[in-house]
């Protein structure tokens, strides 16, 4: 194997981190993704590497109740993600975190590897709160989830939920905001991911969902729209969801502008790394960018 | 006839299973249910008015009802989503398949008013096609009840089973003729009636319109047939399968279902592969169905006891 695509050992603390800390925490996200991407040679690259911020400060700027060397502790609060294509992104978060050992990185996508091309809860991979690579159903089994926390088991856990924006072309997501709102699922932060990049082109040109918060405030949630990519905006979005919590009866939307390929020049905001790896070559040279 | 078994009544299999899902409820907490608008119809509405507190409306959305339940079984609830077949199995296959099955999660699903004998509602309610494709799904557990009786009792098993498993029943009043005493185990087909000439292996309402037809073999010809209750689709006993086509040497299967990939295919599958014996199969020949009275078109469909006893005159000339 090349020896830049290797990976370190380093493990991140969930605690308050200073901003440049989270900087170099995302940095080394980016390149466990890139690593991964290219020695899987199939897989997402562009959505993942737009994520690795706020993920970073999800998992590791004290905003969620986890315990990685106790992955089922029934008092966790849970990360659902729905576009479970960006599943990459979360493999790394995880083993950084400590819930899997950072080498089995490398075996994304590969025969008898525990990291499949989307989540499977078949695989008992730490971590992982359910399957998902079909779009849309993640984030209604995270609606499920909150429902049972706040309505039956009458506990203060939280849910967190991804979906990408071109899932919002996906019926059944309205159906899970409606229900969401329904039940004041307050417990509930869905996460949008809206970098305006699908497989075929810009979300616009492929299926308006726009406007985004107009249509999640009209289902009867509190949303704020941030920077995905600017960590004092991620915090206030998050402490906004916190807030919402205790104070509000709507369940939050925070709809994150990011950019697909965050990080890498040659990626950046190019729809066609939706679905595709970096090679050899195009790796060595991403993680030069990315120190 | 089993000793067991006793003609007492019509009575529907819905009742079954919302009497069966209250049952469930009093006894364990974590019991959820999840309502799809027609809780009235597949009695989830006996549930919902004694634990209010653990029943959810989540409205004519039967493919959120379905990720929903996944979630709450992730939490460590029992839910039970019930809708019409043709909305429990179909509109939310995907979420079944990826969500349910792939994820074993412990989500169970009601799927009533199935069948040509939801009657007047005609071909678009009349959900025919299920059995095919529910047992196709890695996990899932698939029970076809034949009355009353035994729907209640295949709830009540299912909610105490631990994985993904469907339980479909129908609308009208059927005949009620099991009892408390007859036996029922998920994945254990029962043999109703003894006979070595033929075996008939039915599921669902057709089980006793395959012991009217035996009754009949026995009266006109001495013929005795051997008629198998085969409730669980999936996981299949094929035990009893193989051993009926040993002993009778010839089969007839009846559904209430599709002929493409139902009961009798999953019979035709086990049979081959251990001694095979010539088949035939009633059920609905890749058509669908149509508006009527629940006996008339069963009659036109050829689900009746009449057509099942030609089938196995026929099937015996071809041993």
């Amino acid at each position: 194997m090349n020896e830049f695509l290797q990976f370190d050992n380093i493990t991140f603390e969930n605690k308050k981190h200073s901003i440049s800390e989270l900087k170099s925490i995302s940095l080394e996200i980016r390149r466990d993704i890139i690593k991964m991407l290219a020695l899987a040679k199939s897989g997402h690259s562009g959505g993942p590497l737009g994520l690795a911020d706020f993920m970073a400060a999800l998992f590791f700027d004290n905003y969620m109740k986890y315990d990685s060397s106790n992955p089922n502790l029934p008092s966790r609060d849970r990360f659902v993600l729905s576009a479970g294509h960006l599943v990459p992104v979360l493999y790394s978060i995880l083993a950084r975190a400590g819930y899997f050992p950072i080498q089995e990185l490398s075996t994304l996508r590969k025969y008898g590897s525990r990291l499949q091309g989307h989540p499977g809860l078949d695989t008992e991979l730490p971590g992982i709160e359910t399957s998902s690579g079909s779009l849309g159903q993640g984030i209604s089994i995270a609606v499920g989830m909150a429902m049972s926390d706040k309505l039956i088991s009458k506990n203060s856990r939280k849910v967190f939920s991804l979906t990408g924006d071109g899932e919002l072309q996906e019926g059944t997501v309205w159906e899970a905001a409606m229900c969401a709102s329904n039940y004041k699922l307050n417990n509930l932060c869905w996460i949008i991911d809206n970098n305006d990049c699908q497989i075929d082109g810009r979300v616009k040109d492929v299926m308006s969902i726009y406007p985004i918060d107009e249509k999640f405030k009209a289902f009867g949630f509190n949303t704020i729209e941030i920077d995905g990519h600017n960590f004092e905006e991620i915090r206030t979005a998050l402490n906004f969801f916190e807030e919402n919590s205790k104070s509000s009866s709507k369940p939050t939307a925070i709809i994150l502008k990011t950019f697909m390929g965050m990080g890498v020049s040659f990626m950046k905001d190019k729809y066609q790394w939706h679905g595709n790896p970096p090679s050899i070559e195009q790796a060595e040279q991403a993680l030069k960018e990315l120190i | 006839m089993k000793e067991y078994l006793k003609l007492q009544d019509k009575k529907t299999t819905r009742e079954g299973f919302g009497e069966g899902l209250a049952e469930l409820g009093e006894k364990y907490s974590n019991v959820v249910v999840l309502g799809g608008d027609i809780t009235g119809s597949v009695m989830t509405s006996i549930f919902r008015d004694k634990f209010p507190d653990r029943f959810f409306s989540i409205g004519i959305a039967e493919q959120n009802a379905t990720t929903i339940a996944v979630g709450m079984a992730l939490s460590g609830k029992i839910p039970f989503f019930s809708s019409y077949s043709a909305f429990a199995a179909f509109r939310n296959a995907d979420q079944l398949r990826v969500s349910v099955c792939y994820n074993n999660a412990n989500v169970k699903i009601g799927g009533g008013h199935s069948g040509l004998t939801v009657g007047p509602d005609g071909a678009t309610h009349q959900s025919l096609e299920e059995i095919a494709l529910l047992r196709a799904l890695p996990n899932m557990t698939l029970i076809v009840p034949c009355d009353y009786n035994e729907t209640k009792k295949a709830t009540i098993a299912v909610g105490e089973m631990i994985g993904p498993a469907y339980i479909r029943f129908g609308r009208p009043k059927v005949a009620l003729f099991t009892t408390e005493d007859t036996p029922f185990e998920i994945g254990k087909a029962e043999i109703f009636r003894d006979g070595d000439d033929v075996a008939i292996i039915a599921c669902g309402s057709m089980v006793w319109v395959a012991l009217e037809a035996a009754k009949h073999l026995y009266n006109d010809h001495n013929i005795n047939a051997r008629v198998i209750n085969n409730h669980t689709i999936k996981p299949i006993d094929s035990l009893t399968i193989e051993t009926a086509a040993r002993e009778c040497k010839c089969i007839v299967t009846a559904e209430e279902h599709q002929i493409n990939g139902g009961l009798g295919s999953a019979v035709a599958e086990v049979v081959v592969k251990s001694y095979p014996v010539p088949m035939e199969f009633i059920g609905v020949n890749d058509t669908f169905g149509t508006s009527g009275e629940p006996e008339e078109l069963l009659e036109k469909f050829d689900l009746t006891w009449q057509n099942i006893y030609n089938n196995c005159l026929k099937v015996i000339k071809r041993k």
